[in-house]
């Protein structure tokens, strides 16, 4: 029995599904997302695929600042992706809204309606990161499924340049779960 | 005792050569074969040796939607349905010298190999999404367009030997009769696998994942690995039909393994190769291109019969 948990895990950690969502993004982010899969970054050797439907996923990648618009979508698909689960906010804007900060079309950032796994900064993160950020998901996810541990976000290192003077990077390392609302 | 061994040789086929015991690694095997072609093709690295291995693993540790009634029911059934269908097809493949089979196999082979696309069609208008509905429609167009030239061709090749009987077949002498027939069931595969050029019914970025588009976790492995059985099933038939006979069982094996690996080869070359077609120019390949392919075995044939 012990063996099988461990080869799931292994399992889980070396095939991580993805779901990519735009909550309100500008499409930068979701231009470095595709931009991992292609043969420069190359993001398959790690088991990564981007699925069409999010009952196949395991990780949810979220971008943009969460819209008034996406907020009942992100939570829906957020119930549909099936458990063990991660989720990955990818950008500035789900940490922290970003440069639309106090904007009266926002109901950001995004931990306040999923909780988040791993944070990935960045205006946008580059395609490195976030592979980085992937690969960190897929560990915490192997692990919470097997030991139940709680949810505590991660936020990923910055890569490269990163930012683009605006937003609020260092805001992100005081990001926390809030309470999830119902 | 005859019986008792005739059971025993039925038996190791279905379970160990060419059944579940080689097949089910085989099918992981041809699915990484089939995603690393198009990474190399891509000028990509891809995907590690054991990643349909790990998916598989990780698909039966995922949890799944409740499903309530029959419809639930049902969708729980399609997967496993496919999965032993296309197992039983690869067991009876006649692989092996003097491997057994019955007269009239190549019926119960041809049927088996139809019925994950069955379940395939089944499993889209049951799980209730519009998108796996839109792909449902387009396998069931897709099947018939297809299968009028795939069962022709077999046919023909049965016909103009008077045999039912898949030994009987794999033992011929090549004839052109023969390899226009290959040619012809060649013509087919992309389309029986979903893939490039005819992958309209899993189209992806386009409807999603098509009728699999509801499944989840467990149910979704069985999928893969209905497709991947389905992979050795369909390049295993070709690969029987073009092997010359051995009386040596473990150089007809190697062979056999060996002709597999190079058509799934050269069907994810095709694939990576070439973009999707939409669905009216599919059937229009078929109905007019290929077609004629299929009315020249039949037609030849005929022809050996009425000559003999």
């Amino acid at each position: 029995m012990n063996l099988w948990n461990k080869l799931m895990c292994y399992s889980r950690r070396h095939s991580p599904w993805l779901f990519h969502m735009n909550g309100g993004s500008c499409n930068g982010c979701d231009i470095e997302l595709i931009a991992s899969l292609t043969p420069r970054y190359d993001a398959e050797q790690l088991g990564v695929r981007l699925e069409g439907s999010p009952r196949h996923a395991d990780i949810l990648c979220i971008t943009g600042p969460v819209t008034h618009n996406a907020v009942n979508a992100i939570k829906t698909v957020y119930d549909q992706v099936c458990g063990p689960k991660a989720v990955v906010a990818i950008g500035s804007c789900p940490a922290t809204t970003n440069v639309f900060i106090d904007s009266r079309t926002l109901d950001g950032p995004l931990n306040r309606h999923v909780p988040v796994d791993v944070f990935v900064p960045g205006c946008p993160p580059r395609p490195d990161a976030i592979i980085q950020g992937v690969a960190k998901a897929a560990e915490i996810l192997a692990e919470r499924a097997s030991k139940k541990l709680p949810i505590a976000p991660v936020v990923m290192p910055l890569v490269g340049p990163g930012c683009n003077g605006a937003c609020s990077c260092a805001a992100i390392t005081e990001t926390k779960n809030e309470e999830v609302q119902a | 005792m005859n019986l008792f061994l005739e059971l025993q040789t039925a038996l190791a086929r279905l379970l160990i050569f060419p059944g579940l015991l080689f097949a089910v690694p085989a099918a992981w095997f041809f699915l990484w074969v089939e995603r690393k072609a198009v990474a190399r093709m891509q000028g990509r690295i891809g995907p590690p040796f054991m990643q349909p291995f790990f998916d598989f693993i990780k698909l039966l540790g995922k949890s799944t939607p409740p499903r309530i009634g029959i419809a639930g029911l049902l969708m729980r059934a399609w997967p496993l349905i496919a999965v032993s269908a296309a197992a039983g097809a690869v067991g009876l493949l006649p692989v092996l010298p003097a491997s057994g089979g019955f007269q009239g196999d190549l019926i119960l082979l041809l049927a088996l190999l139809e019925l994950p696309s069955m379940c395939i069609i089944a499993a889209g208008f049951s799980s209730g999404s519009i998108f796996g509905e839109i792909g449902s429609a387009r396998e069931a167009v897709l099947s018939v367009s297809y299968n009028i030239v795939f069962l022709l061709a077999i046919l023909s090749i049965a016909a103009s030997q008077h045999t039912f009987s898949l030994q009987a077949l794999a033992q011929l002498p090549s004839s052109p009769l023969r390899w226009l027939g290959i040619v012809a069931i060649l013509v087919c595969l992309p389309a029986k696998l979903h893939l490039n050029p005819f992958s309209l019914p899993n189209a992806e970025q386009e409807i999603y994942s098509g009728p699999m588009t509801e499944y989840a976790g467990p149910e979704l492995a069985m999928w893969e690995l209905s497709h991947g059985l389905e992979w050795v099933a369909a390049t295993g038939l070709v690969a029987t039909l073009i092997a010359p006979a051995f009386t040596l069982w473990w150089v007809a094996a190697l062979v056999f393994v060996a002709l597999s690996f190079g058509l799934v080869l050269l069907l994810s070359v095709v694939a990576a190769a070439t973009a999707r077609l939409q669905i009216d120019t599919t059937v229009r390949f078929y109905w007019q291109c290929t077609l004629i392919f299929a009315v020249l075995a039949v037609a030849s044939a005929l022809f050996m019969r009425f000559r003999a």
